[in-house]
């Protein structure tokens, strides 16, 4: 598991980095990043850490050996994620109708890239959250639960660190 | 897990009869199997079967290189767009398609429960998906050359722009399927890698300290931890790629806002390291062969684990030495000329400890030994060649001659032609219960070790001379038209040929051996490392009693001994 965890975020890890440089190496790019809706995002950054929470609850059910209460956490946890993809969604239909697809410029293309990219990792986190939790509710294999929510937690960090230097620093 | 649990899991795993010997049908045994010999015998000849592809297809361009403008027999006139997708297509094949599986996959699959005297992979599930996604990725890539507009042609670097917009490289479709191949070639050997790291950490022999570990397992081990950490940066930037090449993304091309050189740090953050991510299993494979037949123990054993961890470490700050070219900062060129002269310092040490390992032992020229001194001698030109390149101002001369393509197929031969073969013949008769010929092995050691410089030395002098790589037809510049080079770039055309042929020769020994050859006991070679304590071939589960681990692999000619060697599984007397 922590060889997962740890060959995304060097894959992440990468991808800010190049972000990063391009960010200090144009200054049009704050104007570009002005564009973006820093209220989603908030909104966005509040629903993936009460997930988290959830995710947490979760293991802690799981390793008092509750697996029925477990798989009720990791499906508020799945709940979250679902949020956080409604919003998103509507993030990205009200940008497009703006005119800024991912081909309008270079921290568009990024903006879609990193994000989407994220957003993908959510819904797998979702996936294997729900294979767990199916599990977990016949009480079986709970050390999963530790796992997924591990990897939930990775997704929430990395978006702690999009959050800010997309939607912030302008 | 402690070794306690692992004995108390591997009891209660016979408990349940797990390995119960039901007969299990021909697609549970050998298309869909769960046990890491078969899924190792899978990746050894789905990559041995790429490398062939691959040499044939060196085969064209050379072809085309001594002999311009005439028809290559087998493939006819070669179009420039045809030899640009021979020269991408052969590179990512010889890399991703056949270096890596074989030494890394196929040995590493292989060798690691044996040797570590477990019964398998800590994930059986996860190694057969790693190997499913590897052929996926393979049949992706052989189908991206016969699309319309044809194959991949911008090199196995695929430096944008060029690579990453079909209006420059005329391959619409054999571009992003190229890119997708070698995207899920990489998740495939995440996955493996996962397994390997894992079973050297939890699954080994009971006694077996971090130093009784044989050298070939911590290689290949170091080795998946060095592309697991290098690999991210570079599937981050193919995802980058990809949407340059599929969607109008800009973030390579300079007339969209991006910045091509930013591709090139990323890919060779990755593309050097892998250079060691090769080298290093072709090492360990060469540190058993050499012990094992020179009688000796092996010479400096620490020595090599931590010149491996330094030689991985240094290689994460030496990438830019493949930019010298590419506008970058001067200083920084002398950064990384510096960095760069300083991880041949571990490599060498290497070399001169094997060497040292020979020295005064009662050497056993068999095939596989031949191989392994080979590879020590040969691997020698190539790093020495290489402190050329590393040094910026000799590099902005060098590159992108025929110079630097000596270079590293100096050092590429010798890793995954001629270690590869020392592992072959070393491992065969655990393989497959049989000996392959020895006099056979003989002929086509001299018709591969021989011939191979044959190719490449003149190469060396051709890109001195400033034979540009890459060119379609060097007789269509008046400048590169040298009538006095014509000589060596046919000599190392026909070179080749004959070392193809050789190759001929090595596979009717090995299919007639898989049936026909002698049978090998257990141990044929009296080698103490664990795998030869398991019955050749190893059934499902490997051990008929998971053997205890009593000292380090390489106690041969241990003096007051009565016989020359002594097994890592007995007990001391
Ligand atoms: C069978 C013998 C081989 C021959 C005769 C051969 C020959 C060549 C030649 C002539 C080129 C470059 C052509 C050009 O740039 O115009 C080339 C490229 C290359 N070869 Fe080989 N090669 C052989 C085996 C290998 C092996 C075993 C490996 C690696 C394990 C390898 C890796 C590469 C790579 C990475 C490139 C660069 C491709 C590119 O520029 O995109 N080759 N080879
Ligand atoms: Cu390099």
């Amino acid at each position: 598991m922590w060889w997962v965890l740890g060959s995304e975020i060097v894959i992440f890890g990468g991808l800010l980095a190049c972000y990063l440089m391009m960010r200090l190496m144009y200054d049009s790019w704050s104007d570009a990043a002005s564009h973006t809706n820093t209220v989603a995002g908030a909104i966005n950054t509040f629903i993936l850490l009460t997930s988290s929470l959830f995710a947490v609850l979760a293991h802690n059910a799981a390793e008092r050996g509750k697996g029925p209460l477990a798989a009720l956490y990791l499906l508020l946890t799945i709940g979250g994620g679902l949020n956080f993809l409604v919003v998103k969604a509507i993030e990205w239909t009200n940008e497009i109708k703006h005119g800024y697809t991912i081909t309008t410029n270079t921290f568009w293309s990024f903006y879609y890239t990193a994000c989407g990219l994220h957003a993908m990792h959510v819904i797998a986190g979702m996936t294997a959250m729900g294979i767990v939790a199916v599990g977990a509710l016949r009480g079986k294999h709970l050390p999963r639960v530790e796992y997924v929510g591990l990897y939930w937690h990775f997704v929430d960090i990395v978006w702690i660190f999009l959050f800010p230097l997309i939607y912030i620093a302008k | 897990m402690s070794t306690h649990a692992h004995r108390a899991a591997a009891s209660d795993h016979e408990a349940h009869g797990h390995h119960d010997h039901h007969e299990m049908s021909f697609w549970e045994k050998y298309v869909f199997p769960l046990d890491h010999k078969m899924i190792g015998m899978q990746y050894f000849f789905t990559g041995v079967a790429m490398g062939v592809i691959g040499a044939l297809m060196s085969y064209a361009f050379r072809m085309q290189m001594a002999f311009p403008g005439k028809a290559v027999p087998l493939f006819g006139l070669i179009t420039p767009e045809f030899y640009n997708s021979m020269v991408t297509n052969h590179g990512s094949i010889m890399i991703f398609w056949f270096a890596m599986p074989v030494l890394i996959a196929a040995f590493g699959n292989f060798l690691i429960p044996l040797m570590c005297g477990c019964d398998d992979m800590v994930f059986p599930k996860i190694n057969r998906l790693s190997y499913q996604i590897f052929l996926l990725s393979a049949i992706i890539l052989l189908v991206s050359i016969f699309m319309p507009g044809g194959g991949f042609g911008s090199a196995w670097t695929s430096y944008p722009p060029l690579s990453s917009s079909a209006t420059y490289n005329q391959t619409p479709y054999g571009a992003p399927m190229w890119l997708l191949a070698v995207a899920l070639e990489f998740v495939a050997f995440l996955l493996g890698g996962i397994n390997f790291i894992t079973t050297l950490m939890n699954s080994r022999a009971p006694g077996m300290k971090m130093y009784d570990i044989p050298v070939v397992l911590w290689m290949i081990v170091i080795a998946s931890i060095l592309f697991m950490a290098s690999v991210g940066p570079l599937i981050a930037g193919a995802v980058m790629l990809f949407f340059d090449q599929t969607m109008g993304t800009g973030f390579f091309d300079p007339a969209r806002g991006g910045d091509p050189v930013l591709w090139q740090h990323l890919f060779w953050f990755f593309g050097h390291p892998e250079v060691y991510v090769v080298l290093l299993p072709a090492m360990g494979i060469v540190a058993e062969v050499l012990a094992t037949f020179a009688r000796k123990k092996l010479f400096g054993y620490k020595t090599i684990l931590w010149t491996a961890i330094a030689t991985g470490v240094l290689s994460f700050v030496v990438w830019a030495h493949h930019q010298f070219v590419a506008g970058i900062d001067p200083r920084m060129a002398n950064i990384f000329t510096v960095t760069t002269l300083l991880i041949s310092v571990p490599v060498t040490e290497m070399l001169f400890v094997y060497i040292a390992t020979l020295y005064g032992g009662s050497i056993q020229l068999t095939t596989p030994m031949l191989f392994a001194i080979a590879f020590v001698a040969e691997f020698l030109i190539g790093g020495v060649t290489g402190i050329y390149l590393g040094a910026s101002g000799a590099d902005i001369y060098f590159h992108d001659t025929y110079f630097v393509l000596a270079h590293f197929h100096y050092t590429f031969i010798p890793i995954a032609v001629i270690a590869v073969f020392a592992g072959v013949y070393y491992w065969f008769p655990k393989m497959f219960g049989r000996m392959m010929n020895d006099f056979w092995g003989k002929v086509h050691f001299w018709g591969t070790a021989v011939p191979f410089n044959g190719i490449f030395l003149p190469l060396f002098y051709t890109g001195a001379a400033g034979d540009h790589r890459r060119s379609f037809d060097l007789l269509n510049f008046p400048e590169m038209n040298q009538p006095a080079l014509i000589f060596a770039r046919q000599f190392a055309t026909v070179s080749l040929l004959v070392m193809l042929g050789f190759q001929v020769i090595f596979f009717i020994n090995f299919f007639y051996s898989m049936f026909r050859g002698r049978k090998a006991g257990a141990n044929p070679w009296n080698a103490n490392t664990l795998e030869w304590v398991a019955p050749s071939p190893p059934p499902h589960g490997n051990f008929a009693e998971l053997p205890n681990c009593y000292r380090g692999p390489y106690e041969y000619s241990v003096p007051g001994r009565s016989s020359d060697f002594w097994p890592q599984n007995e007990p001391a007397n």
